[in-house]
């Protein structure tokens, strides 16, 4: 059984839908015991940093998602829910993220040329950086969706794979049993059912 | 780099689509659900849901059409059509779209745009807008493109944009259903005065009319269409191996399914 985290943080309508559609029994749950007692754990988000660490806190689900990585089992943020992964943010402030992959969430507009459209919008090719469980079904060329202002930065060793926008943003970080997607697999068509499908089989253990 | 997005649009009235279609192979060719999961199949990067219902029980039907729709198809889906209030985003959105496009309904309230920026994010705020050519300006239509609403087309559409808006589609009204290419000079006007993804609708005819769209404009991010998908006068995997062949970077289709 999967968990997805609710945290009163966007719409988790789809996910929810594309990860039966891959055959994965997932429930939308907010209650600890459950998320903890899950084989896998998702972490959804989309809005702003902020506002999303704070409903995290405050429902105490940070530290729930902290045990869940703590005791193995897999886990993956997508989109916000992967930033919050991450040691901290410079969305609108200052915020404390998770600290479960290195790494801060800063704009976008640092890195790319001016002139780029900012937030980057749409489907844009996934390039695998290193091998991952995740990617199991992913073939060269394979486009995804995103949808975001603000990425992945200093994310080092545990950047899995990029996307080519003007500077090559962070699509995926993994580190151990803890994964995560800026792009939306739910929004991604059969590319990313095929990531979902590949997570749901996924044991936590980082190598191929 | 961002793939230019191939969107077919679909008006649905009391649950079942509209305009015409005409489709090989597909029994039941009125069915929202089954033609979003052809149109997905085909290679669509996303699908447009224009609800053309008047009344209440219209209305319902297609948020239940629109939930079917999301609990199967895994593409982004923007709803458009009745629009008016923070509450008419929330009813769509809970039902699994992705995308809210506002058009009478900005017009007429001018607080609504800022309203579901701030609420859902300019992400999900996509400003429609009809325009034609009125004694030599653009001007913004109401009402399904029947009313003159006097405002010069390209100042208000910046203003939605300044004011939360994250998407402009821009339907030519001049060029709609001429079938003799989108409207490049109204199109260059929008893309030369927002920052933000611009979508073409209006005036699509065959391949060779998204080619030129593309090529002459690099700013605009989407073309848009409707009855020559429905008709299959432009199947949309012969269109993306077109642009492809022209160097445009376009999705292609992954071949095998990986559904359960």
């Amino acid at each position: 059984m999967i968990a997805i985290i609710d945290y009163g943080v966007g719409n988790l309508f789809s996910l929810a839908h594309s990860l039966k559609a891959v055959g994965a029994q997932a429930v939308v749950t907010g209650e600890a015991g459950v998320i903890l007692s899950a084989d896998r754990v998702i972490l959804p988000g989309v809005g702003a940093f902020g506002d999303a660490a704070k409903k995290l806190r405050e429902t105490g689900l940070d530290g729930v998602a902290k045990a869940v990585a703590a005791r193995g089992t897999p886990i993956m943020g997508i989109c916000l829910g992967m930033q919050l992964l991450l040691d901290k943010s410079f969305e609108f402030g200052e915020h404390d993220g998770l600290g479960l992959i290195p790494g801060e969430v800063r704009p976008i507009s640092e890195v790319i040329p001016a002139g780029l459209k900012i937030p980057h919008i749409g489907w844009n090719a996934l390039e695998v950086r290193k091998p991952h469980p995740i990617f199991r079904n992913v073939e060269p060329g394979d486009c995804v969706y995103f949808v975001h202002s603000y990425y992945g930065a200093n994310c080092d060793e545990s950047v899995i794979a990029t996307a080519e926008y003007g500077a090559p943003l962070t699509a995926a970080v993994a580190k151990g049993n803890v994964c995560g997607c800026q792009f939306h697999p739910e929004k991604s068509g059969d590319v990313g059912l095929g990531i979902l499908k590949a997570f749901c089989e996924w044991d936590g253990v980082e190598s191929c | 780099m961002i793939t230019k997005r191939i969107i077919p649009c679909l008006d649905v009235k009391d649950g079942r689509v509209v305009k015409g279609v005409n489709f090989l192979g597909l029994a039941d060719v009125s069915s929202p659900v089954k033609l979003a999961e052809y149109y997905s199949k085909c290679g669509a990067d996303e699908l447009v849901f224009y609800d053309i219902t008047a009344s209440a029980e219209g209305r319902a039907l297609f948020t239940d059409i629109l939930r079917q729709v999301a609990e199967r198809v895994f593409i982004p889906l923007t709803v458009g059509g009745g629009i008016n209030t923070v509450a008419d985003f929330d009813r769509v959105l809970k039902c699994g779209a992705d995308k809210v496009s506002v058009n009478s309904g900005a017009i007429r309230n001018p607080d609504l745009i800022p309203a579901a920026a701030e609420r859902y994010g300019s992400q999900c705020v996509v400003i429609s807008a009809d325009v034609k050519r009125v004694d030599g300006e653009f001007r913004v239509f109401s009402k399904g493109g029947r009313e003159d609403t006097g405002m010069e087309a390209v100042g208000w559409i910046a203003k939605c944009v300044a004011n939360g808006a994250g998407e402009v589609v821009l339907n030519s009204i001049d060029t709609d259903g001429v079938k003799g290419g989108f409207d490049l000079e109204m199109l260059d006007a929008v893309c030369e005065a927002v920052s933000v993804p611009v979508i073409a609708s209006g005036g699509a005819g065959c391949v060779q009319d998204f080619v030129t769209l593309f090529k002459t404009l690099p700013k605009v991010d989407a073309g848009l269409a409707a009855s020559i998908f429905h008709f299959g006068e432009v199947q949309i995997p012969d269109l993306k191996r077109a642009l492809h062949q022209q160097g445009i970077n376009v999705r292609l289709n992954k071949e095998d399914s990986i559904r359960d």
